[in-house]
C-alpha cells in the first residue's frame, strides 16, 4: 500500500512538471523580436508611424480668393469654406463646436456649455465672453448664439502657422481690430494679418492645439498637470514621442481626425472601446498606446508583459506628471473678496504661480507630481449642477469608471484637483457664478458680491437657486496620459510592490509586496523562532553535559 | 560510541551529493529572494529579486524532475519508506541519550541511511512540503494563463498564502537541519559526509529486518535464510 501511494504521488510530482514544461512556452509565446536589443512593441509603433512624409496638392498662398482683403474672421472663413464646402458642416456636429459631449442626448446638457461643472471656474453659463475666446468660433457672446452658423466657425486657431493669430481673452472668440491691452496679464494683442495668416493655414500642430489646450482653466498649467506649454516644443525626456530631439509627434499623430472629429475621450465616452491593435485594425484610430505599441510590448518573458491586463501602460511609464511647469492642484474659491487697502490684490507662491488671488480665490501648484491611481474603464463619470450633493463630505464632482473586477478597467494615473466652491444649502446642488461681466452685471469680479454672482449665474443655466449658499470641498480628476517619460525614467516595481507605495490606497485584491497574511506571518515566525529557540537549547543541553563529563 | 571501533564507509553517492548541495543552494535563493518580494526586506531590488526568484524556481522543479527519476530508477526511494519501529527509541535518544554520550540507537548504513525519525521527517518534506512549495509557486507563476488553463477559480491570495506558509516550514526546516548536522560522533562528521561522501560509523552494526526493504520475489527466500 504504501509503495502503490509513493508510486502514485511521485508521478503526480513528475507529471505536474513536465505540464509546466510544457506550459511555458504557450504562456510565454509572444512577437518574435527582430533587433534583439529592442523591445517588439517599440519594434511595431516605429513601423506603424515611420511615413513622415505628409505631402500635399495645394499652395494656399497663391489661392486667388485668400488674396482678398478681410477685416474679420468669419470673412476668413467664408473664403475657406468656398473650397472646403463640407468642412463647417462637419465641424458643427464636433464637441468643439457644441461644448456638449456628443455621445448623450443634447437634453441632458453634458459638457462645458451645459451643466457639467468643475471647481476651476466652474462653468460656462453666464460668462460666455471671456470662456468662448477658447471656442473655435465667432461671436459666442451669450445663449442666444447661432450655432448653424457656418460663417461663425473659426478655420484659423486650429490651421493657421504662422503662430501671430491670437483671439482677445474676452472678445467671445474674436481677434481684435485695433492694438489692445488685456488687463489679465498686461499684454498687448494685435489684429491678425488676415491674407498672411489665412495663406499659411496647414495640418494642426502642437501650438494650434496648445492654443486652448495648454491654457485650459484659465493659465499655463492650470487644469490638466500633463498638458501644458512646456508641451509646445518639449525634449524627449519630457515626452519620448513628443520630444523634438525624438519622434516629433503633434498631437494629431495619436488624436487622429475623421470628418473633424478628433480622436479622444468625451465625458464617460472612452477614447477607445476595444484594445486593438493596427495589426487587428489598420483603420482604427491611434488614440491608445496599444494601437501602435500591442498589448505585449517589452521583450518575451518580462514581466511587465503580465501587467498590461490590469496596469494601463500610463502608470508606469508617466512616473510624474507636470515635470517642467508647474499645475494647479487646489483652489479655494471660499478665500476670495479679500482685499489690501480695500483694493483686490494678487500674490505669487512658489513656482512662480499666484498663490491668492481676490478674484478666485486660493491656490496651491505643484512641479513633479506623483499621481493618484485608480481602476479606469476609459469612462468618467460625473455630476452636474441639476444633480444633489451630500455637503457634509467631500464632494466628488467627477471620478473614474471601472473597479476591480470590470475587465476593460486598468489601474491608471490621475491628477486630483482639490476644490472649495459654492453651493445651495437648501437645494443641496453645487451652483454656477456669473464671474465675467461689467459693473452692474452682477459678475463676481467686478462687484464681489456672491449672492448676486450665483443669482445671475444659475439663471444663465436655466437653474434655480435658493438665495442660501455656503462653501464645499469637492475633487476633479484628470486622466494623466501625456509626458511619457523614457524608459530608463519607467517606476520601479518597488513603488507599487511596497506597504507604503503608490497603490497603497487601491484595495480590492493582492499585490506582492504590498499585501501581507499577518495570522501566517505570526504563525511561521512562531515556527522558524521557536525551531530556533528549541535547537539553542538542545545544542547548550549537550555542551553542559558534555563539559561536566569531561570535569 | 564507547569502545566500538569507527569505519570510514562510503554513505553518499556522487549524485546524491550534488543534489542535496544544488538543493541547499536553490532553497537558499529561493527563501532570501521569496522573502524580499514578500517585502520583509530590500536586498537585490525587487524585480532582480522577482527574476531570480522566478528562474531558480523553475529551475528547482526541472532538476527535481531528475531527483525522482533518480529516486525511482536507483530504488532509493526505499530510504523513505516510513516505519514505527524504533522511533520512539530514537526520540528518546534525541531528549535524553544524546546528552548521556550515549550511541545512536539507529546508526547509518549503506542501506538504511535515514533512521524512523529522519525518514518520517524527509519523507513529508519532499512528499508534502516541497511540491506544495513547487505546485503554488509553479501557479503564483503562472498567474496570468490561469484564465487560459482554466483555472480562474484559483484564489491568488490564497496561492500567495500556501506559498508563504510553506517558505516558512522550509525554513524552520532548514533551522533545524542544520543543527541536527552537529549531532553526529563529531560536530563535523554528518557535513563532512555529505561533502565528501564517507561518515565514520560503528564498526560491526547489524541492518536489522525493518531497515532492509525488499522486492518481493525476493521475500520467500530471504525468510527462509536470514541474512548473516
Amino acid at each position: 500500500m504504501k509503495r502503490l501511494a509513493f508510486f502514485i504521488s511521485a508521478w503526480a510530482c513528475a507529471a505536474t512538471m513536465l505540464l509546466g514544461l510544457a506550459g511555458i512556452p504557450t504562456a510565454r509565446a509572444q512577437l518574435e523580436v527582430l533587433d534583439e536589443n529592442q523591445a517588439p512593441g517599440r519594434t511595431m509603433a516605429q513601423q506603424a508611424t515611420k511615413e513622415r512624409q505628409i505631402w500635399i496638392t495645394a499652395d494656399h498662398s497663391r489661392h486667388a480668393i485668400l488674396q482678398n482683403e478681410f477685416k474679420s474672421g468669419p470673412e476668413v472663413t467664408k473664403a475657406c469654406l468656398s473650397c472646403h464646402e463640407l468642412a463647417a458642416g462637419q465641424f458643427h456636429k464636433t464637441i468643439h463646436w457644441t461644448w456638449l459631449d456628443p455621445n448623450v442626448p443634447a437634453g441632458e446638457r453634458i459638457g462645458k456649455a451645459g451643466h457639467s461643472i468643475n471647481n476651476f471656474c466652474i462653468n460656462l453659463n453666464g460668462n460666455e465672453p471671456r470662456c468662448t475666446s477658447c471656442h473655435a468660433g465667432y461671436g459666442w457672446r451669450d445663449s442666444s448664439f447661432n450655432f448653424n452658423d457656418e460663417a461663425a466657425v473659426d478655420c484659423l486657431v486650429c490651421h493657421e502657422q504662422t503662430g501671430t493669430y491670437k483671439k482677445f481673452p474676452t472678445g467671445a472668440g474674436h481677434p481684435v481690430q485695433t492694438p489692445t491691452v488685456f488687463k489679465g496679464n498686461n499684454k498687448t494683442y494685435n489684429p491678425p494679418d488676415w491674407n498672411k495668416v489665412a495663406q499659411s493655414v496647414g495640418r494642426p500642430t502642437r501650438t494650434n492645439c496648445g492654443t486652448c489646450h495648454f491654457y485650459g482653466g484659465g493659465g499655463d498649467g492650470v487644469k490638466h498637470g500633463d498638458i501644458d506649454s512646456s508641451l509646445a516644443k518639449p525634449n524627449k525626456a519630457l515626452d519620448v514621442h513628443m520630444g523634438l530631439d525624438g519622434q516629433d509627434f503633434d498631437c494629431v499623430r495619436c488624436h487622429t481626425t475623421t470628418l473633424h472629429n478628433i480622436a479622444g475621450r468625451t465625458y464617460a465616452t472612452p477614447a477607445a472601446t476595444s484594445r486593438k491593435s493596427l495589426i487587428e485594425d489598420d483603420l482604427a484610430s491611434k488614440i491608445m498606446c496599444e494601437s501602435c505599441h500591442s498589448s505585449t510590448p517589452h521583450k518575451p518573458g518580462i514581466k511587465a508583459n503580465d501587467h498590461t491586463d490590469k496596469v494601463a501602460c500610463q502608470s508606469c511609464h508617466i512616473p510624474e506628471f507636470a515635470r517642467v511647469n508647474a499645475t494647479k492642484m487646489a483652489w479655494d474659491w471660499s478665500k476670495a473678496g479679500q482685499k489690501k487697502d480695500g483694493k483686490p490684490y494678487a500674490a505669487k507662491g512658489p513656482h512662480g504661480k499666484p498663490s491668492y488671488d481676490s478674484k478666485k480665490g486660493e491656490f496651491r501648484w505643484e512641479k513633479d507630481v506623483k499621481p493618484a491611481y485608480f481602476w479606469f474603464n476609459g469612462a468618467i463619470n460625473a455630476i452636474t449642477a441639476r444633480d444633489t450633493i451630500d455637503p457634509s463630505q467631500p464632494v466628488a464632482i467627477n471620478w473614474p469608471a471601472g473597479s476591480r473586477d470590470d475587465e476593460n478597467a486598468r489601474i491608471f494615473p490621475f491628477k486630483v484637483h482639490e476644490g472649495k466652491q459654492p453651493y445651495d444649502k437648501i437645494n443641496k446642488t453645487l451652483l454656477i457664478p456669473k464671474l465675467f461681466g461689467p459693473k452692474g452685471s452682477g459678475a463676481y469680479w467686478a462687484e464681489y458680491d456672491w449672492k448676486k454672482a450665483l443669482d445671475k449665474g444659475m439663471q444663465a443655466a436655466g437653474l434655480s437657486f435658493s438665495g442660501e449658499y455656503d462653501f464645499v470641498e469637492t475633487s476633479y480628476v484628470f486622466p494623466i496620459t501625456h509626458m511619457v517619460a523614457p524608459k530608463e525614467n519607467v517606476v520601479a516595481c518597488i513603488e507599487c510592490h511596497s506597504t507604503e507605495g503608490r497603490l497603497a490606497s487601491l484595495a480590492g485584491f493582492y499585490m506582492p509586496g504590498r499585501d501581507d497574511f499577518k495570522t501566517i506571518n505570526v504563525f511561521g515566525w512562531i515556527l522558524v523562532l521557536g525551531t530556533l529557540v528549541a535547537v539553542t537549547f538542545h545544542g547548550l543541553g549537550r555542551v553542559i553535559s558534555s563539559s561536566r563529563k569531561e570535569g | 560510541m564507547t569502545g566500538k571501533k569507527m569505519v570510514n564507509t562510503y554513505l553518499y553517492t556522487r549524485y546524491e551529493r550534488f543534489w542535496h548541495w544544488l538543493q541547499t543552494a536553490l532553497i537558499t535563493i529561493l527563501l532570501v529572494t521569496g522573502f524580499e518580494v514578500d517585502g520583509l526586506y530590500t536586498l537585490l531590488g525587487y524585480k532582480m529579486a522577482v527574476e531570480v526568484h522566478n528562474f531558480v524556481g523553475l529551475g528547482w522543479l526541472i532538476a527535481f524532475a531528475f531527483f525522482v527519476f533518480w529516486l525511482l530508477t536507483t530504488g532509493e526511494w526505499k530510504q523513505y519508506v516510513p516505519t514505527t519501529k524504533k522511533m520512539f527509541t530514537v526520540i528518546h535518544y534525541y531528549m535524553l541519550g544524546i546528552f548521556r554520550g550515549d550511541p545512536h540507537p539507529v546508526p547509518k548504513r549503506k542501506e538504511a541511511k535515514h533512521n524512523p525519525l529522519q525518514r518520517i521527517a524527509y519523507l513529508s518534506v519532499a512528499m508534502f512540503l516541497l511540491p506544495v512549495q513547487m505546485i503554488s509557486g509553479f501557479l503564483y507563476w503562472s498567474y496570468n494563463s490561469w484564465a487560459a488553463w482554466g483555472l480562474d477559480w484559483l484564489s491568488l491570495p490564497v496561492v500567495a498564502a500556501i506559498h508563504i506558509l510553506g517558505a516558512f516550514g522550509v525554513l524552520s526546516f532548514l533551522v533545524g537541519h542544520i543543527y541536527m548536522t552537529t549531532t553526529g560522533h563529531t560536530i563535523f562528521a554528518h557535513i563532512r559526509a555529505m561533502i565528501t561522501g564517507w561518515e565514520e560509523i560503528p564498526e560491526g552494526v547489524e541492518l536489522e529486518d525493518w531497515e532492509k526493504r525488499r522486492r518481493k520475489g525476493r521475500q520467500a527466500a530471504d525468510s527462509e535464510a536470514p541474512s548473516a
